[in-house]
């Protein structure tokens, strides 16, 4: 998204951007977290509430715009990126969000969410994770662990998941971020960027469902595991965690390394994170192991890539200036009449 | 040598060969001069289902049907009167369709040990020679090697000649029905601009052709048929898929909003695509999604945002939408959806024509969810059927489906084309802006049931709308068992209400009251009109009504067809209107009824009145 503050935009609060509905999530939810966030970041874009909207496919998170006082739909499952991908085409100037979930956007929604992400429209994509389908009441998602057990699944889970990042870098994804429903500042952050960036803007933010899957990423959100287990990248800065910042990350080679800073490593000898490095973008990415795996290494959080490339309505709306421009603006009658005409006295 | 003039009302040639033999080429250059001239005409490409099946077979057989006359032309002609054939296969697939005593022209180098074999012909069972053919006039020329001796000299290479041996044909086919061959000579040229050589043989070769009749003693007879006398003004020819797309563009000017049409590649839709995408200086934006949903869901949401949303698609397309039309029906925006039908069920037959999916269009999708239904019925009525669905969808805030077929798609006609000053204005406002705080409520409706088109970027206009059921007016979620019940009929009151601004059912031939009436729909229109024409002639009372409006029907239909003692449906499919109109009337209605891939030949209908009248 650019980041043009538009000086006619009054002044408004998070409050503006509440709708007058109750939200209906179970208590305890990540869902309020992440919905608050948004309306914590949105007065800061200076952009008139009218210029907004949101739309979601099915799912809990998927309730998401019915709680925004700006335009919304609440569409069917999986289609948001494809009712979302027309607007934005047809009308640019808005600023488009698309509220996701594993299940609607990985499973029944994936084609469009990997069209969507090569074709680079500017909108933000917001995929709330929570690793299980929470609104049908608990089943095994394309985000679930291995050996999941659930309703669907009462001897585990046999498929393999997905990896949101890796996945939306594998269809080339141009902005690519992490963040989690329990830290609102890192998530107010990277909502900020994505927002920032021009191009589609995929945050997959880690959601915990407290009724079907509770504790799904306690591991990365709790205080006490939460700085050895997670890696919080910064642009610029080297890739460092742990308890006190007293671990990092280098290459040896393609291979990603955990070293101890205590042990003959400085700051200077780690990979310093490049949000617009492809291939440690990649790497980076795919650090995705299981954290219950001796060696495991931590899941990072943050910006991995960003990348300039343009956008599809920018390339629609050149064609059909140039079109102009070349040949005019169309002419009806010309049209109709073709080439080839006779007449009959 | 003088030959005899013969001069005929009208006429009817097929062009068949293999996909490979530019048939379709032969016959669109024949269709564009019969029209320059003054002939009435309609066509018929019949493609074969394989793009690339293998040479010499039955399955590669592509043919051209064009029936043009001095006298009114409704269809391609139920038989020809000249079939042209490149190769057995050709002969053998569509020997059929030719008049007892009519002329083939034949090239016999097509009639090979191999052609035979790959047409499953043994060799002595060559038509050739076996005298299964003295009921024709079977004119045989050696194509190949005359093609191959006029361009010897040219430089090209064999494979580069024999594509252009049509050429030959054509010019042949020119001389016999005494044809100016200068804007095929124009095409040539301009088609192969930077390829003169190749311009240069097929011109030579065209007039070799033109020469042959001239010179050898094949024909002994050439034939005229006369300017046909149509109604004043200026012509052009169209076909049904590019007269689709000029309606949508005309509404999209007439309704001052630009079109988005998300789409994904189907036969026999895909032509609209091509012709939409060449227009982008009327800002038309075309959508080529990664599937069918994606091209109705991008439509909506274009929609959504204020452009005239369209998708096109084919059965199997439709199927894939059918979950977005009702979201489009629950969020009440409009949408034109477009169903170019092809050949039942799945896959089916890709490249031939059917009626098959009226009902799928008026009942396939979950819930009660209706919409609003019209039919085209010849080529160039693709045109303001186009323009209707944009108009009624736009000015009703509703999803309209409307239905072509693969016949009217790719036939032709002379179309005398309306001027923009002709077309009616479509007056669209879309929901102002709210300033003094009060609550924009979405679902408030007019004395059309619509409700307003409140685009995102209106200041105090920011609303939720989406799939769930709500409340009238206010658009909030409502669970309610009573409010379901009103809203399930208010969306269906909403779509009778379009019978207001629709206009009375018409009759098309014959009297207001009689003995049988034919009520027909698409792309039957043309056997029909032919149909009921010959049997006025001969003194039956029947008549033919043609309805544009299936969902809803006029106001008037159901006083029209009690007129009649009788009536006739005629259906290529196995009796689908027929289930509406027995249901919504109460009438005894008759179907006719052919699944078979091909439009209503004439004399079918013909019988089946006689039969229904005797
Ligand atoms: S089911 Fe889970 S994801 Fe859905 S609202 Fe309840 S806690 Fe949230």
């Amino acid at each position: 998204m650019n980041a043009i503050i538009d000086q006619t935009a009054p002044k408004l609060s998070p409050k503006d951007f509440a709708s007058d509905q109750d939200v209906r999530w179970c208590p305890g939810c990540g869902d309020y977290s992440i919905l608050k966030q948004v309306q914590t970041v949105m007065p800061d874009l200076g952009r008139k509430k009218e210029e907004f909207v949101f739309i979601s496919g099915i799912g809990c998170s998927s309730r998401f715009p019915y709680y925004m006082d700006t335009f919304g739909m609440h569409s069917i499952h999986g289609r948001a990126t494809a009712i979302a991908t027309g607007l934005k085409a047809s009308r640019p100037e808005l600023s488009v969000w698309i509220i996701t979930g594993d299940g609607d956007s990985l499973s029944i929604g994936g084609n469009h969410f990997i069209h969507l992400l090569r074709r680079n429209l500017d909108v933000n994509i917001l995929l709330f994770n929570n690793q299980i389908y929470g609104l049908t009441k608990g089943q095994y998602s394309p985000t679930s662990e291995e050996g999941k057990i659930t309703k669907s699944t009462p001897y585990g889970s046999i498929d393999h998941p997905f990896n949101p990042a890796a996945l939306s870098l594998g269809a080339d994804a141009t902005f690519v971020a992490r963040s989690m429903d329990r830290d609102p500042k890192h998530l107010q952050n990277v909502i900020r960027k994505g927002y920032d960036h021009k191009g589609t803007s995929l945050i997959e933010i880690y959601q915990n469902c407290n009724v079907f899957n509770d504790g799904a990423f306690e591991i990365f959100t709790e205080k006490s595991s939460k700085k050895l287990e997670t890696l919080m990248v910064e642009d610029g800065q080297p890739l460092l965690f742990g308890e006190n910042n007293d671990k990092g990350i280098i290459l040896d080679g393609f291979k990603p390394k955990v070293v101890d800073l205590n042990n003959g490593f400085s700051a200077n000898d780690l990979w310093i994170h490049d949000e617009t490095d492809q291939v440690k973008g990649n790497i980076l990415a795919r650090f995705f192991d299981d954290p219950s795996k001796e060696g495991h290494l931590p899941r990072p959080f943050g910006v991995f890539y960003r990348q300039n490339r343009p956008t599809y309505e920018d390339g629609l709306n050149a064609q059909i200036q140039y079109t102009i421009d070349t040949y005019g603006k169309g002419d009806l009658d010309k049209l109709i009449a073709g080439k080839e005409t006779w007449t009959i006295q | 040598m003088s030959n005899e003039n013969i001069t005929k009302e009208s006429v009817v040639i097929r062009f068949a060969g293999d996909s490979g033999d530019g048939m379709q080429l032969t016959g669109t250059q024949f269709t564009n001069t019969a029209a320059l001239f003054g002939n009435d005409l309609s066509t018929f490409p019949d493609f074969p289902a394989e793009i690339r099946a293998p040479l010499g077979t039955t399955a590669g057989v592509s043919g051209f049907q064009i029936h043009f006359g001095s006298n009114k032309i409704n269809t391609p002609g139920d038989e020809c009167d000249v079939l042209v054939v490149m190769n057995a296969a050709a002969l053998k697939v569509n020997i059929k369709q030719l008049k007892k005593g009519g002329t083939i022209i034949v090239n016999t180098d097509g009639f090979d040990n191999k052609n035979l074999r790959l047409a499953n012909i043994a060799d002595e069972d060559n038509p050739l020679e076996n005298g299964s053919l003295d009921w024709y006039d079977v004119k045989k020329i050696d194509v190949t090697k005359i093609t191959r001796a006029t361009l010897s000299e040219s430089g090209l290479s064999t494979k580069e000649i024999d594509r252009s041996k049509n050429m030959f044909v054509l010019g042949l086919i020119y001389w016999m029905y005494n044809r100016d061959m200068g804007l095929t000579e124009e095409f040539i040229k301009s088609k192969f601009k930077k390829k003169e050589t190749i311009a240069d043989a097929n011109i030579k070769l065209l007039r070799a052709g033109y020469n042959y009749g001239e010179t050898t003693e094949t024909f002994n007879s050439r034939y005229s048929v006369e300017k046909a006398q149509m109604a004043p003004g200026v012509y052009r020819g169209i076909m049904g898929n590019q007269a689709l797309a000029y309606g949508l563009i005309a509404a999209s000017h007439q309704a001052e909003l630009p079109i988005f049409l998300g789409t994904y590649p189907i036969t026999p839709a895909s032509d609209i695509l091509h012709e939409l995408s060449k227009y982008k200086n009327f800002g038309v934006r075309t959508f080529q999604a990664e599937d069918e949903i994606a091209g109705i869901c991008a439509a909506i949401g274009a929609a959504y945002g204020g452009s005239i949303g369209i998708t096109t698609s084919s059965g199997p397309g439709i199927a894939l939408k059918t979950e977005a039309i009702g979201l489009a029906t629950m969020l009440e925006l409009p949408l034109v959806i477009v169903n170019v039908q092809r050949g039942g069920p799945s896959t089916g037959l890709p490249t031939k024509t059917e009626q098959a999916d009226l009902l799928q269009a008026l009942y396939g999708r979950n819930g009660e969810c209706p919409v609003v239904v019209i039919a085209a019925s010849t080529p160039s009525d693709c045109f303001y059927q186009a323009f209707e669905a944009v108009r009624i969808s736009l000015q009703h805030m509703i999803p309209v489906i409307l239905l072509s077929d693969g016949y009217i798609a790719n036939g032709a006609e002379p179309w005398k084309f309306p001027q923009t000053s002709d077309l009616p204005k479509i007056n669209i406002e879309f929901a102002k802006s709210i300033t003094d705080g009060s609550k924009y409520m979405p679902y408030s409706r007019d004395e059309k049931l619509t409700r307003p088109w409140a685009v995102p970027g209106t200041a105090g206009l920011e609303h939720r709308i989406g799939g769930l059921e709500k409340q009238n007016i206010t658009g909030n979620i409502s669970y309610d068992p009573e409010n379901h019940e009103f809203m399930t009929n208010l969306r269906a009151e909403k779509v009778a209400k379009v019978a207001d601004y629709i206009g009375n059912q018409t009759i098309d031939q014959g009297a207001e009251s009689g003995e049988l009436l034919i009520l027909g729909w698409g792309s039957t229109y043309g056997a029909i009109k032919t149909a009921v024409n010959q049997l006025l002639e001969e003194g039956y009372s029947v008549s033919h009504s043609h309805l544009k409006y299936i969902n809803p029907m006029p106001h008037n239909l159901g006083d029209l067809l009690k007129n009649y003692k009788k009536v006739l449906i005629p259906e290529m499919n196995s009796g689908q209107l027929i289930k509406i109109i027995r249901d919504k009337y109460l009438i005894d209605a008759q179907g006719l009824n052919k699944v078979q891939g091909m439009p209503f030949n004439t004399i079918e209908i013909i019988s089946k009145v006689k039969e229904l009248l005797k």
